[in-house]
């Protein structure tokens, strides 16, 4: 098939490539230009968006012998993720900027751009495995259960994972790097991206600041007592511990958390570790990786993109789905997504809108 | 064989050898022009270009002006051609301050021709030196340097076939210069360097070959350039010629086409499937690409501007060639249309 790959510029975008080239295809590679400002150089730990990354991902095309493009997606990026994360913020709540590029931007406008030009699928690095039935298709987890990425894929669709092309989540990472290498392709020892990647120096904070302004508000108790002044509740996210500046000790003398981010009346509310438990989620916009599914049914959630599934109940709504977990969580932000699992299978994600003890 | 070179390439270009400043292409040239003719004229502080120069001369002059110069920018019309009205008013008002006019011979995206004779007249009566940057008309167009009235003149070997790395500044003797680049002073005292021999002997056999067929291979060439404009603007809808199909107005081999609704990336990329080079006006390594600025200085908008797509026709382009252009572009464009 004509496969269009997405390449960042990083180990795994390069291998997954190599991999499709390898089982026959008519591969196209195609970097994603989406910051507004490229940096010359890679720093810290990003993996995209610098100019040595786009280098880096052309040289990547030319080893592989495949024609390379760079689109230039700085616009949608801007409005659809950057946007959308500083919106969520101001909101109170922690989004994931990630699963929001995966919806709207690599498997929506770069797909969409790329069936309309001919091409038959997208083919990214991400860690996930997909199994072809006569159903459909179904995204599982990854093998290599540590670079597992199949949270931040939950939000896509079964027409999206129809045209989708994951070669790696077959693989454990030392393997793709091993394979990078033999395959001289010279991404092979850069390191890993993390973190936000519009975020240069990785201070969300300060870049919020510079987008948001300064507003500053109270920090409360659960009562309501002002304990200090915070400059604004953006720098916050649910289950913060550092960074607060109390001046009074707590009367347990326990270290206190963030429990709570009012944008309304700007404050931010905190308590000990135990008022942090959370047992029950409400979330909204449920997508369905295989068609909506109805009622009450034992699950496995995953709450935040760097952890693991835990065992839950899920109901499904019209257009909202409710989690009770096993056992508590702590730190459980809004806006995050909740993607469930039937065992290694995703079903869908949603985004969380509330969480209770 | 530098200085046979150095005779060869002035003997084509109607310049005398003294005349000829070996670099390592345009850019180079077009920096030592422009830096070098502010830094001689302490007292001049004003430099005069147009909006549609190539990047190596805008970025010079935004380099002096951080220096102190005052730049004036000229504007162009609809078709790419400089306001010379414009420029002569410029010209009028201190012209003992201006320490150079550069304006492009031939844009490098449209392919449209500056008045030259128009300009150097107008700077001649001022009293002020005009360079050109003449990268894309060299090889050409018919250059006779003597009788352009230009003072100076930049070029580059591999705009018509040289190797990659090799140019010159051609510059009057009476040409006011300061070096840029300092060091043992080869060229005239104002270029230091070593010399790559072997790249100036590439440029000036190539150029040598270039003058050679060019009476004989523009007409042809031009055939052919205009039946591609004609059949694309009479079969294809909302497309646009950017610039000027008239050969007293414009250079024999570029094509510079709007093709509404279009993003011009999404039509390089279906073409580049059929064998078929060509390319949009800007180009980044990280790409993000702003549309270029000399369609928009010919009041396109951002959307038409990243609509447009350039063809460069050569000695080696045949009318099979044109052929299948014409043949793949309107499904191509449908589908470039569609993927929005």
């Amino acid at each position: 098939m004509k496969v269009l790959a997405a390449m960042s510029g990083g180990v795994d975008s390069a291998v997954a490539a190599a991999r499709a080239v390898e089982a026959g295809h008519d591969v196209t590679g195609v970097h994603l230009a989406l910051s507004k400002n490229p940096l010359s150089f890679r720093s810290g730990a990003r993996g995209c968006c610098s100019k040595e990354d786009a280098h880096d991902a052309r040289r990547a095309a030319d080893v592989l012998g495949i024609p390379f493009y760079v689109w230039d997606l700085s616009d949608q990026f801007a409005e659809d993720v950057v946007d959308d994360f500083v919106a969520e913020y101001a909101a109170g709540r922690t989004p994931n900027p990630c699963v929001r590029c995966n919806e709207k931007i690599k498997f929506a406008a770069v797909l969409d751009r790329g069936i309309a030009l001919g091409f038959d699928a997208v083919c990214t690095g991400h860690y996930a495995r997909l199994v072809r039935d006569d159903h459909g298709v179904a995204l599982h987890r990854a093998v290599d259960d540590s670079k597992d990425q199949s949270y931040v894929l939950g939000v896509l669709s079964q027409a999206q994972l129809q045209r989708s092309y994951f070669p790696l989540g077959g693989s454990l990472k030392s393997e793709v790097r091993a394979e990078a290498e033999r395959r001289g392709l010279s991404v092979a020892d850069k390191p890993d991206s993390h973190d936000i990647c519009f975020i240069a120096d990785g201070d969300t904070a300060g870049f919020l600041d510079k987008q948001l302004g300064s507003r500053p508000g109270a920090i409360v108790d659960q009562d309501g007592h002002q304990l200090g002044e915070h400059d604004g509740s953006h720098h916050f996210t649910i289950g913060q511990r550092k960074g607060l500046r109390i001046g009074t000790p707590a009367d347990d003398g326990k270290p206190r958390y963030v429990l709570d981010i009012s944008p309304v009346d700007n404050t931010v509310t905190v308590g000990s570790r135990e008022d942090l438990d959370v047992r029950e989620l409400d979330a909204i916009r449920p997508t369905w990786t295989e068609g909506v599914r109805d009622g009450s049914w034992v699950a496995q959630v995953q709450v935040r993109a760097h952890g693991s599934m835990v065992p839950a109940t899920v109901t499904a709504g019209a257009d909202r789905v409710g989690v009770v977990l096993d056992e508590p969580l702590t730190g459980v932000a809004p806006g995050q997504a909740v993607v469930y699992y039937d065992g290694t299978r995703v079903l869908g994600s949603a985004t969380i809108s509330a969480a209770r003890a | 064989m530098v200085e046979e070179s150095r005779e060869s390439v002035a003997s084509c270009l109607g310049a005398d050898p003294a005349e000829v400043i070996f670099t390592s292409g345009a850019t180079e040239a077009d920096n030592l022009a422009i830096k070098g003719a502010f830094r001689a004229h302490p007292d001049a502080p004003v430099l005069i270009t147009s909006t549609v120069e190539h990047h190596a001369v805008l970025e010079s002059v935004e380099s002096v002006a951080s220096d102190g110069a005052t730049v004036v920018l000229i504007a162009v019309d609809h078709d790419g051609r400089v306001d010379l009205d414009q420029l002569r008013a410029a010209l009028a008002g201190h012209a003992e301050q201006i320490a150079l006019v550069s304006i492009m011979y031939a844009n490098n995206e449209t392919g449209v021709l500056a008045p030259v004779a128009e300009i150097t007249a107008a700077a001649r009566t001022a009293g002020v030196p005009v360079h050109s940057d003449a990268v894309q008309a060299v090889g050409h167009t018919v250059i006779d340097f003597a009788g352009s009235g230009l003072d100076a003149l930049s070029l580059s070997a591999h705009k018509f076939g040289g190797p990659v790395g090799a140019g010159a500044l051609l510059a009057r003797r009476d040409f006011r210069l300061s070096p840029v680049q300092h060091g043992g002073g080869q060229e005239r005292d104002v270029r230091s360097g070593t010399l790559d021999v072997a790249g100036i002997a590439g440029m000036a056999a190539a150029l040598r070959a270039a003058v050679d067929e060019l009476t004989r291979e523009s007409d042809r060439i031009r055939t052919l350039r205009n039946r591609l404009i004609d059949t694309v603007l009479t079969t294809i809808d909302g497309t646009e010629l950017n610039g000027i199909r008239d050969p007293a107005g414009s250079l024999p081999g570029i094509a510079n086409l709007s093709f509404g609704g279009c993003s011009a990336d999404n039509l390089l990329m279906l073409l580049d499937q059929h064998g078929i080079d060509s390319s949009t006006g800007s180009a980044c390594t990280a790409g993000v690409s702003e549309p270029s600025h000399v369609l928009e200085a010919m009041g396109r908008t951002r959307i038409q501007a990243r609509s447009s797509l350039r063809f460069s026709l050569g000695h080696t382009s045949t009318d099979v060639d044109v052929d299948r252009l014409l043949a793949v572009l309107p499904g191509a464009v449908e589908l470039a249309r569609r993927a929005g």
